[in-house]
């Protein structure tokens, strides 16, 4: 049977771990190649590397810290942030990467995201949605790092880019991250069964039950963690036996 | 020993160079049919679309080469869309006519019977794989968990062929095909951490008991 992943997120910027409140206000927590080898030993599923500032100023600084990466971590790596032509895809997955994950250029210019599918193929091509809560049970998507609003309404984006193909999708909480004081729940709820594809849920986690709250929402797939385990409120392992206990399908380390 | 992963231009090489390089064997990234030819064994990887595949093995005499190789009896290993290759046929995209060195087709995840139309598609993530022949390529696992990305699934006419099977939308799926000294996984080696990196190893041991004779 298929397990459900735990996919450490890294935000990048330059060349160290940062992480900020609602993707905003980004403090240095460490080095890229030290959490990501920690997260592999403990038994990750998945690694997502989210480049923070490349969609800002227009530039991919992930491909040096991809390719010391994929020397000795073997399981898949993610990438996001800053991706806006077929040629940044080409050089990320030359570093290493597996999948990329497309989010302001994608709402610039849809037909990007079937271009993408149609050259890699959907199993490497995630949508990443950035969903900010504008009213009752309504959010919208964001772009450039959860700063900027598109106007597009999540479900609605959503439907449109899963016709273009994407094989899987990355949604972000801009409320929930990097409190740590739990997940949209009405939100993941929302997506989960309009999500044909694998659906990675990030946002919010700061203990082990939201964790599993995620995972209780028929759909999720994967959960990804950023702060609570670069702070060490809880740990990967921690998580995983957690999980377990649960009856949750979770990978155990060999 | 020399082993070779053909470089046709799809899919990550330098992962799977990387992940060879792990267990400390050296491989050779290539597309040059003499270089292939002289080889002891050879990984067919490959990420993409079928057809596009076999089009560009075409382009430079590969696929010759490599059916030329499993008839002198040469190590085999496809990966992913490199092991679909080795199958007779594919739908992906129409019919395409792939390497034919183990009898059997590539089908739509959705096309199986038995798998589950609700079931998402990709099957994306970590499976544990049921073996089903023996096969040293398994040996020494601590558990069966392999990482997985596909859309579409070989089906081997000869089920003796069917190595190990994964289960996903209610259907029993090809995760390892063999015959011979030819194989191929479904699944990633070089993205399943330890026991992807063991599977590895186990190939590169047989390959060198094939070359000692």
């Amino acid at each position: 049977m298929k397990k459900i992943r735990i996919i450490p997120r890294l935000d990048i910027k330059n060349d160290t771990v940062v992480k900020g409140i609602h993707l905003e206000g980004l403090r240095v927590v460490g080095r890229p190649d030290e959490f990501a080898y920690q997260y592999f030993r403990e038994g990750a599923d998945e690694l997502l590397y989210i480049d923070t500032v490349a969609s800002l100023y227009e530039r991919n600084s992930l491909n040096d810290i991809i390719s010391k990466a994929a020397q000795k971590i073997f399981i898949p790596m993610t990438v996001g942030g800053g991706i806006r032509k077929l040629e940044d895809i080409t050089m990320i997955l030359n570093s290493g990467a597996d999948k990329v994950a497309i989010n302001t250029a994608a709402i610039r210019r849809p037909a990007f995201l079937n271009d993408a599918v149609k050259k890699f193929g959907a199993q490497c091509i995630v949508l990443s949605v950035q969903a900010k809560k504008i009213a009752h049970m309504r959010w919208e998507a964001y772009t450039e790092a959860g700063r900027e609003k598109s106007g597009q309404d999540v479900l609605a984006w959503l439907e449109e880019a899963l016709a273009l193909g994407v094989g899987e999708v990355l949604l972000t909480s801009v409320d929930c991250d990097g409190t740590k004081r739990g997940i949209d729940i009405d939100l993941i709820r929302m997506v989960a069964p309009r999500c044909p594809v694998p659906l990675i849920i990030s946002g919010g986690v700061g203990k082990q039950d939201d964790v599993l709250a995620a995972f209780q929402i028929p759909g999720v797939d994967a959960v990804a963690v950023g702060s609570a385990y670069h702070y060490h409120m809880i740990s990967l392992s921690e998580t995983k036996a957690f999980l377990f206990e649960h009856g949750i399908n979770v990978r155990m380390p060999s | 020993m020399k082993i070779i992963v053909v470089d046709y231009g799809l899919g990550n090489l330098y992962n799977l160079a990387n992940a060879f390089q792990c267990c400390g064997q050296t491989v050779q990234l290539t597309r040059s049919v003499e270089a292939l030819l002289e080889a002891d064994a050879l990984i067919l990887p490959g990420v993409g679309a079928f057809g596009d595949g076999m089009a560009r093995l075409k382009e430079w005499g590969l696929d010759k080469a490599i059916q030329s190789f499993a008839a002198t009896q040469g190590t085999i290993m496809g990966i992913c869309l490199g092991m679909q290759l080795l199958m007779d046929w594919s739908e992906e995209f129409g019919f395409h006519e792939g390497l034919g060195l183990i009898k059997g087709g590539v089908k739509h995840l959705k096309n199986i019977e038995s798998f589950d139309k609700e079931a998402k598609v990709p099957h994306v993530g970590w499976n544990d794989i049921q073996i089903r022949e023996k096969t040293h390529l398994l040996e020494g696992l601590t558990n069966r968990d392999m990482y997985f990305v596909h859309s579409y699934c070989a089906v081997t006419d000869d089920q003796s062929e069917t190595l190990a099977t994964v289960s996903y939308g209610g259907a029993e799926l090809t995760a390892i095909i063999g015959k011979g000294n030819i194989y191929g996984c479904q699944f990633h080696p070089e993205k399943s951490s330890q026991n992807g990196i063991q599977i590895l190893r186990n190939f590169i041991n047989m390959v060198v008991e094939v070359a000692d004779g």
